[in-house]
């Protein structure tokens, strides 16, 4: 089958270092992934297009990158599950790290985000003489995070990665979940205090791409909903992102509806004087388009509120 | 300006037996840095899925048995003094590693879990799911991260360098991100680098498995041991050559032949399908030639196992026949080869790593070191037991590393001068200003993949190897003239595959001139024209060196015995 490959090149040794796009065009097998493609253009048409790839079987974490789009490996996507709309194949660098040429990326800031989070055993107190005791259950739950290849592909894809470049991202935090939900590890509360801060577990916008684009089944999001919430039951420092949560809890139990200015004054602080202060202009626009949202006493629960507090009743026991 | 970094110990390359030699290292006090062409958790070590060997004699174990069914694997060839380490020291690094972090599979009681693994009557391999091997390498780099070893990253090492008494005084080596060439000066170096799976088409192994500590070594002046014994896997895919762990027969899977036959009851009656590799792929191999398989293959079968036991404890090979072969494992057999998965020999070393004798016995390199698959004690001789290489790399290169940094207490720098980055840079150079040509390295590195796949597989004749031996000097003439077409200094890649073919090549004919030189079956090597052991003349190593601009020269050692007289071989 006649397939086009729609590659973005980046050379940084050309006289006007710019990415662009070029098409090869190469008779693709039924059982061949876009690596097998890769390495074939580069062994027959281009020796300079430039790949980082080791294991062909996806458990090397080396062939990140975007292909129509999304961030994915190379070497477990088959080119036959592409192309059934017979458009071009599209292959990028993965997003939010910078390009070193074609489709290497430079993955030092990945890295460095991973160690901040102290990724390595803490034991409790002194090792025992034999090996730890642990659950099996406790022990397959956590094989399945210790599935992390370190590829960087819900890195590249992470919505508030893009917009907010000092978050420790997924991969660095499904490592820490690792570590907080290993039996062994005595430092689960110093390590959720240490992720209750800018940049740490409260920044995910919970967008799920990470999830999505995960090849080896992490689900990254889910692991940091569960740090989210075994930091509020180990009742570290509140912090915005669990006030946020605890406020919007709180008031859909009460009022069935969401009280948005009720939500930002409890999750930012009445006396958050500089916060508050800086939603004055939106109230002030607001109020002259007579859209103010009622709030507190005036907020009215919605009729058969009663049925919502069941609900709550009932998931908390 | 030429640049010069300066540490105690260097250790060339970063998966389990570098990480491990460079941690045992660093707890001597010796100053240690990794070099390693790739990122230490892209390392080839993540490959291996199944477990690791140990006996643990507080669960009614005897390492004597591990011990004795590692020699037996070894059709002999084992030396015996290594083996005795490895199965004694195995219990105490199992539980390091799980002191470390590994998240072993546990039983009911908490405790560590068992598989059984094949050429052991007991259950003695621990394991994480069926990836052991990523498991035990992320573990080792949160550790090496714990420490602050400075790794360098995304380096491809050039040459040894020695200073004038002969002695091992570090490497030079490229940064492939900017092309700048550089010395790395070190009392003592560690080849960590692992396997030359690639030298073979297809083979299991990543496409890094090149073979450069290897060649490195054995250019420095280190001999090279037991080259001719190559370990075929029996279950791969076809084609690429994925490997599919030996777990699943582990957990009992049966290989099937057109016919639907367990034919392992005809080879193997007692082990079947859990006979040691060499047997198993042999078998297969008969099955295939004989007519009784498929498309040149036999059958893995893992319906039997169930679902929930395929999507708990083989997940990783589950997934890989899902997406490499299209097959649901817990619905359909699949179609398995025997394929190129590990090499036995390597840079002869002793039981502490060197690679050089303190008693004179063999010349060497003082200062050199080596562990894990790009070293031979030899443990494995001519056939590796599954679940023993990982227990290799942890055993040994913790020995290495503990032996190699208090050498380095005992030494001074050696004096090495700043012509040697000069040297990296003009062959380089040399490289870059050859003329183009029709040829390319690519094609060059198939040709020697496939003539080593058909005249060095499972099944050995003397004309076969001879053809090869030509066809590889054939090669080398090729490699000589072939051009780089990418000239460019930043992640040159087209220049990193046309250095790895190089050290190929000579990996290549240390293969073919071993297994020529070995005239009886042992183990993996399997000649058609001798079809016997022979013990009276070959119960022993056989010793490559590299000879400047010369052919190879040849040396042997005997096998150390110490407690096994070698028996006929029956599972």
């Amino acid at each position: 089958m006649l397939t086009t490959f729609r590659i973005r090149r980046f050379n940084p040794e050309s006289e006007s270092p710019q990415p662009y796009f070029e098409d090869y065009q190469l008779v693709t097998e039924r059982s061949d992934t876009v690596l097998d493609a890769l390495i074939r253009i580069r062994e027959t048409v281009d020796e300079s297009l430039t790949v980082r790839c080791s294991c062909r079987g996806a458990i090397c974490g080396s062939c990140g990158m975007r292909i129509n789009g999304h961030a994915t490996l190379a070497c477990k996507t088959k080119v036959a599950s592409l192309i059934s709309s017979g458009d071009a194949i599209q292959v990028e660098p993965m997003n939010n790290m910078p390009v070193i040429k074609d489709l290497v990326t430079d993955m030092t800031g990945f890295w460095e985000k991973v160690r901040q989070v102290q990724p390595w055993l803490q034991p409790a107190g002194p090792e025992p003489e034999g090996e730890y005791l642990a659950s099996p259950d406790a022990m397959n739950h956590l094989t399945g995070v210790m599935g992390c290849i370190m590829c960087g592909a819900c890195v590249s894809d992470c919505a508030a990665l893009e917009v907010n470049a000092d978050f420790v991202g997924p991969a660095a935090l499904a490592k820490a979940y690792r570590f907080v939900a290993d039996p062994r590890d005595g430092s689960s509360s110093s390590r959720l205090t240490a992720l209750n801060t800018p940049g740490g577990m409260w920044d995910c916008t919970r967008c799920m791409e990470c999830i999505e684009v995960c090849p080896k089944e992490v689900g990254a999001m889910d692991r940091i909903m569960t740090l989210r919430a075994k930091g509020i039951e180990q009742g570290v420092p509140s912090t915005c992102g669990s006030r946020h949560t605890e406020a919007f809890a709180d008031i859909i139990e009460r009022k069935g509806r969401l009280d948005e200015p009720m939500l930002a004054v409890r999750t930012f602080g009445l006396t958050n004087f500089r916060q508050m202060f800086s939603f004055l202009p939106m109230v002030i626009r607001a109020v002259v388009r007579g859209k103010l949202p009622k709030s507190g006493p005036l907020f009215r629960a919605i009729p058969g509120v009663d049925r919502i507090r069941r609900l709550f009743r009932r998931a908390k026991e | 300006m030429v640049t010069s970094y300066e540490y105690d110990v260097l250790v060339m390359g970063a998966g389990l037996a570098g990480l491990r030699a460079a941690l045992a290292a660093h707890q001597t006090g010796a100053t240690v840095a990794i070099i390693t062409k790739v990122h230490p958790v892209r390392s080839h070590s993540n490959a291996a899925q199944g477990g690791i060997n140990a006996a643990l004699t507080d669960r009614g174990d005897k390492w004597e048995e591990h011990a004795f069914e590692t020699v037996k694997g070894s059709d002999y060839l084992g030396d015996q003094d290594a083996v005795e380490i490895l199965a004694q020291e195995a219990g105490q690094d199992i539980l390091a590693l799980e002191h470390m972090g590994v998240i072993f599979n546990r039983n009911e009681d908490g405790r560590l879990g068992t598989r059984r693994f094949g050429g052991q009557k007991r259950a003695r391999t621990f394991f994480v799911s069926d990836f052991t091997g990523q498991a035990l390498l992320h573990v080792l780099y949160e550790q090496a991260m714990k420490a602050r070893l400075p790794v360098f990253e995304e380096w491809f090492v050039l040459s040894l360098v020695k200073d004038e008494h002969g002695q091992c005084g570090g490497v030079v080596a490229f940064e492939i991100r900017t092309g700048r060439v550089a010395l790395f000066k070190a009392k003592a170096v560690i080849i960590a680098a692992g396997g030359l799976g690639r030298v073979f088409e297809p083979s299991t192994n990543a496409l890094i498995c090149t073979g450069d500590g290897i060649a490195i070594a054995y250019r420095g002046g280190a001999p090279l041991m037991d080259m001719e014994m190559v370990q075929y896997h029996p279950t791969t895919l076809r084609g690429k050559g994925l490997l599919l762990s030996e777990a699943a027969r582990g957990e009992g899977a049966y290989l099937l032949n057109a016919e639907g036959e367990r034919f392992m009851e005809q080879y193997a009656p007692n082990m079947m399908e859990l006979a040691s590799r060499d047997v198993v792929s042999r078998a297969e191999q008969i099955e295939i030639n004989e007519g009784r398989g498929i498309n040149g293959c036999v059958l893995l079968d893992c319906r039997h196992l169930g679902k929930a036991l395929i999507r708990e404890r083989l997940s990783q090979i589950f997934e890989e026949a899902k997406s490499f072969a299209n097959i649901d494992l817990t619905e359909e057999p699949i179609p398995v080869c025997p394929g190129m998965h590990y090499m036995m020999g390597g840079v002869k070393t002793d039981v502490e790593g060197r690679c050089w004798d303190l008693a004179g016995g063999w010349r060497g390199v003082p200062g050199l070191f080596a562990a894990g698959e790009a070293a031979c004690l030899s443990l494995h001789g001519g056939n590796r037991l599954g679940a023993n290489s990982l227990l290799d790399t942890v055993v040994f290169g913790r020995r290495a590393g503990r032996c190699a940094g208090e050498y380095a207490k005992t030494r001074s720098q050696p004096r090495i001068g700043d012509g040697v980055v000069k040297d990296g840079e003009n062959s380089i150079k040399g490289l870059f200003a050859r003329l183009d040509t029709d040829d390319t390295v690519a094609r060059i590195r198939h040709e020697m993949g496939r003539t080593m796949t058909e005249s060095l597989g499972v099944f050995r004749d003397q004309e076969g190897m001879a053809h090869a031996q030509q066809t590889i000097a054939g090669l080398r003439e090729r490699w000589n003239r072939v051009a780089i077409h990418d000239k460019g200094q930043v992640f040159n890649t087209s220049l990193v595959r046309a250095l790895e073919l190089d050290f190929m090549l000579d990996c290549a004919e240390t293969i073919a001139l071993g297994a020529l030189t070995r005239t009886e079956s042992r183990g993996a090597h399997f000649r058609t024209d001798c079809l016997h052991r022979d013990d009276e003349h070959w119960l022993k190593h056989i010793l490559i060196y590299h000879r400047p601009g010369g052919s190879p020269q040849l040396d042997s050692l005997p096998v150390r015995i110490t407690r096994w007289e070698p028996q006929v071989r029956v599972y």
